[in-house]
């Protein structure tokens, strides 16, 4: 009698332990959390953080459509300068406070100074108020047909909805109060940077109805407790901790890792973002050669993406050439502009290049040692560019050195450089005004600054376009703009499918590392 | 003793201060700006420009190390540009592990090398010396982390006794504590293994052939106390000497053990402060680095009193 009391003491035990264990996701995320302010940075992890805390008026879902999410419903006036919303019902910040528009008003006006996207939005309008607790309208100068797209922004920096006192804190400053009204709550005092992060379900969350996609649709949470492991970041601990079942999830796995993940036990590889990455390098416009437009179209044809996309994921199915600068498969996107570079052959290459006036001006590469995602394609970059003609310098350095030197704007012998690779997901370039690379404002471009005032100009004409075909074609001539005057060369593009135990299903399909709609059935 | 102690102390002032103005003078000489990494991939050169300003960055050299050095003056190591918490904080949070880390290597280091070096001494020559000088010419060669995964493929993956990664707290349990604990720390210490049962061999057997070894055993003393109570005692000195090295030189192993285990101590948080060029942490953990390093060599000095008495300050 008392071994069987004994016994069911334990099996009770263990019982309680399993549904403990099935509440709480255990997360390897891609990189480490160490900026909580998703307006302040344009980090993908603080991004990932601000959709765990916070709530966003509107979504995109995974066929890039943007959906509403805070907004009930919205209006516009037939001069289509005035844009009225009205908040859903039932929304409330984790302190308990309800959402207003004033909260909104106050938001938008912060991520309207920091987002590059959202400046462009804040320069039509005139201003934003909030006639009701639960409504908000923005008053433009002159109609644009960006203002959903940008309000539904997937990517950073989304423009999350926090608290009036907390979206006051002026743009520069980073915020130290991290309530928001998404789907979890962020435990501040669980959190120990380069540990880990912890989140609980917000219990008072009103989702939508609709079916979770992408950002958009309900956010349904099914577990009690989110942990972010910070501390797991080497690539084969992270796929023993997996195969074990100390971790329930790799949010993005080292290729070289998934054929070890294919084998192990009680692990699947699920492909939740089918957009993916595209890869990109980026020439500096600034300085000799790439200062002249004939050497960038050299080497836009010396530099065709299948040797990029074999040597850097290596996994056939997990890549595809792109011929588009925009995200492939997404409504800006086209061939339009790309012959230079997906027709070419080295031939036309060394062609080019000898007709271009090239001096033998050293091009200097930076090779990130330390960032197993790009790594590979400078290499790549350097042998194409050296079979094409071009004298090559490839430097090698951490990755954050990368970051820091491309800042700078001096010539590459002090302190500069000509060439450097890396990767956007999907929703950071699908679109001309999202687009970083694809900008011709010089010094006021992102890295390698190209100037162009006809680029300018077509993107501009983009922003005030409020028909979709007229969006269309101007998207295509912004492309073959971008590629005639050789803003950079795309190099194809990747999907990095997540690995996760077997029990952990409902993952949402489409852009962003979101949590909601995950559940975790027993082990 | 007393004062030796003090003066000792003392002089880690200077040592600090040279210290000090070493990491504040090559961290700003290296490549790399930390307002470009906060920014972000998709940020733009004037938004990096108002982080750096921010930061304080955008002030001459020399007035960011007297801004750095008064508030260290003053005990405030300063604030992480990422955490936005005390450096000190930080180190608090993450000394737990990496002192649990080092106590239980050191614990095995010693534990299982003095006796087999006592050992390999008494036995000069023998099967079991070279076995222990083979084990030792290993110990030295195979890489930390090399070991690391082969023992996570067998004890962990193979055999499923112990985690493959990770830290508990002691407070949270004695039992997942040594259970996460025990595979980095015998990874760890296989290298100090090696390193004190050598210079225990060396010195002990030494020592045997010293004269008043010869008498111990003429008066008929078991072997056990020639080799504890004469052999051994008389060879402590150098021995706590390695010891202590192991000690510092442990400070550099733990940073690819906590790499590999998952250990969020403070190997891995200066690394990520030196990739993040979190000047503030780096500056503050390698200060707190060097005092451990001064107060080591200088519990090592005083222990030499109790171990030979002929030693005198």
């Amino acid at each position: 009698m008392r071994a069987l009391l004994v016994l069911a003491t334990t099996a009770a035990a263990a019982l309680t332990a399993l549904g403990a264990n099935a509440q709480v996701l255990r997360v390897v995320p891609h990189s480490n959390l160490n900026i909580l302010d998703p307006i302040w940075t344009t980090q993908y992890m603080a991004r990932n953080h601000g959709y765990m805390v916070y709530d966003t008026l509107f979504g995109t879902d995974e066929k890039s459509r943007v959906q509403p999410q805070m907004v009930d419903k919205w209006s516009t006036s037939p001069d289509q300068r005035l844009w009225s919303f009205t908040l859903r019902p039932g929304l409330a910040f984790h302190d308990g406070a309800p959402v207003t528009g004033e909260d909104v008003v106050a938001s938008l006006s912060r991520w309207g100074k920091r987002d590059a996207m959202g400046q462009k939005l804040m320069s039509f309008v005139e201003r934003m108020d909030a006639p009701a607790p639960n409504q908000f309208r923005i008053f433009l100068r002159e109609p644009c047909g960006f203002v959903l797209e940008a309000l539904g922004k997937p990517s950073s920096n989304v423009p999350f909805i926090m608290p009036k006192r907390v979206a006051d804190t002026p743009a520069d400053k980073q915020i130290d109060d991290y309530v928001g009204s998404g789907p979890y709550i962020f435990k501040r005092d669980e959190f120990k940077p380069g540990d880990r992060a912890v989140y609980l379900k917000n219990n008072k969350y009103v989702p939508r109805k609709e079916t979770p996609s992408g950002t958009a649709g309900g956010k349904l949470v099914y577990v009690e407790r989110v942990e972010w492991n910070l501390a797991l970041r080497d690539a084969q601990a992270q796929v023993n901790a997996l195969a074990k079942g100390e971790v329930d999830v790799l949010e993005r796995p080292a290729f070289e890792s998934y054929e070890q993940l294919k084998q192990a036990s009680g692990v699947v590889l699920v492909n939740k973002d089918p957009l993916g990455f595209q890869y990109m390098c980026r020439f500096n416009h600034l300085h000799p050669p790439f200062n002249n437009p004939k050497v960038r179209q050299a080497a836009l044809a010396a530099l065709p993406q299948e040797p990029f996309l074999r040597a850097q994921v290596g996994i056939k199915e997990f890549y595809h050439s792109c011929a588009s600068m925009f995200t492939c498969n997404t409504p800006y996107a086209s061939a339009k502009g790309s012959d230079v570079q997906s027709k070419s052959s080295m031939k036309k290459a060394q062609e080019l290049l000898k007709s271009s006036g090239y001096d033998g001006t050293s091009v200097l590469i930076m090779k990130p040692t330390d960032l197993a995602a790009i790594q590979k394609l400078p290499d790549v970059a350097a042998q194409l560019l050296r079979q094409a003609g071009f004298k090559v310098d490839l430097q090698a350095m951490d990755w954050n050195t990368v970051v820091s030197r491309r800042a700078k704007k001096e010539p590459p012998a002090q302190g500069g450089w000509n060439v450097f690779c890396t990767a956007w997901v999907a929703p950071d370039i699908w679109n001309p005004l999202s687009n970083a690379a694809i900008g011709g404002a010089g010094e006021k471009s992102w890295f390698g600054w190209p100037t162009d005032a006809e680029l300018e100009k077509l993107r501009d004409d983009f922003a005030r376009a409020t028909e979709e075909p007229k969006k269309k074609a101007l998207a295509e001539a912004i492309q073959a703009r971008a590629f005639e005057i050789g803003t950079h060369a795309p190099l194809g593009e990747y999907v990095n499918p997540l690995a996760a135990r077997k029990n952990v299903t409902g993952w949402v399909i489409g852009p962003g590392d979101v949590y909601w709609n995950v559940k975790k059935n027993g082990d | 003793m007393y004062r030796f102690i003090f003066k000792r102390l003392l002089s880690t002032i200077p040592v600090l201060l040279v210290v000090a103005v070493l990491v504040f003078s090559l961290l700003r000489l290296t490549p790399g700006d930390p307002a470009a990494i906060m920014a972000g991939d998709a940020a733009n050169a004037e938004q990096i420009e108002r982080i750096r300003a921010g930061l304080g960055l955008d002030k001459p050299i020399v007035a960011q190390f007297g801004i750095w050095l008064g508030r260290v003056v003053r005990g405030d190591l300063g604030e992480s540009f990422y955490f936005r918490i005390g450096v000190a904080e930080l180190i608090r949070q993450r000394l737990e592990p990496s002192f649990a880390l080092a106590t239980l290597t050191i614990l095995i280091a010693v534990l299982v090398s003095v006796p087999l070096g006592v050992l390999a001494a008494w036995r000069f020559g023998g099967w079991f010396d070279r076995a222990l000088m083979g084990f030792s010419v290993m110990g030295f060669s195979v890489p930390v982390f090399v070991l690391a995964y082969l023992l996570i493929w067998l004890v962990s993956l193979k055999l499923g006794w112990l985690p493959v990664q990770g830290y508990r707290r002691i407070a949270d349990g004695f039992m997942p504590f040594i259970q996460h604990l025990i595979l980095p720390a015998i990874t760890l210490s296989v290298i100090y293994v090696a390193l004190i049962a050598r210079v225990t061999r060396a010195s002990v057997l030494e020592a045997l052939g010293e004269d008043y070894i010869r008498t111990a055993r003429a008066k008929g003393l078991s072997e056990m106390r020639v080799l504890v109570r004469h052999a051994l005692a008389n060879a402590a000195v150098p021995i706590a000497t390695v010891i202590g090295i192991g000690i510092a030189i442990l400070i550099g192993g733990v940073v690819v053990t906590e790499s590999v285990y998952a250990i969020p101590g403070l190997g891995r948080l200066t690394v990520d402060a030196v990739l993040a060029r979190d000047f503030p942490t780096i500056q503050g953990v390698i200060l707190f680095f060097s005092f451990v390093y001064v107060l080591v060599n200088l519990l090592i000095d005083v222990s030499y009193v109790f171990l030979d008495p002929r030693i005198r300050y």
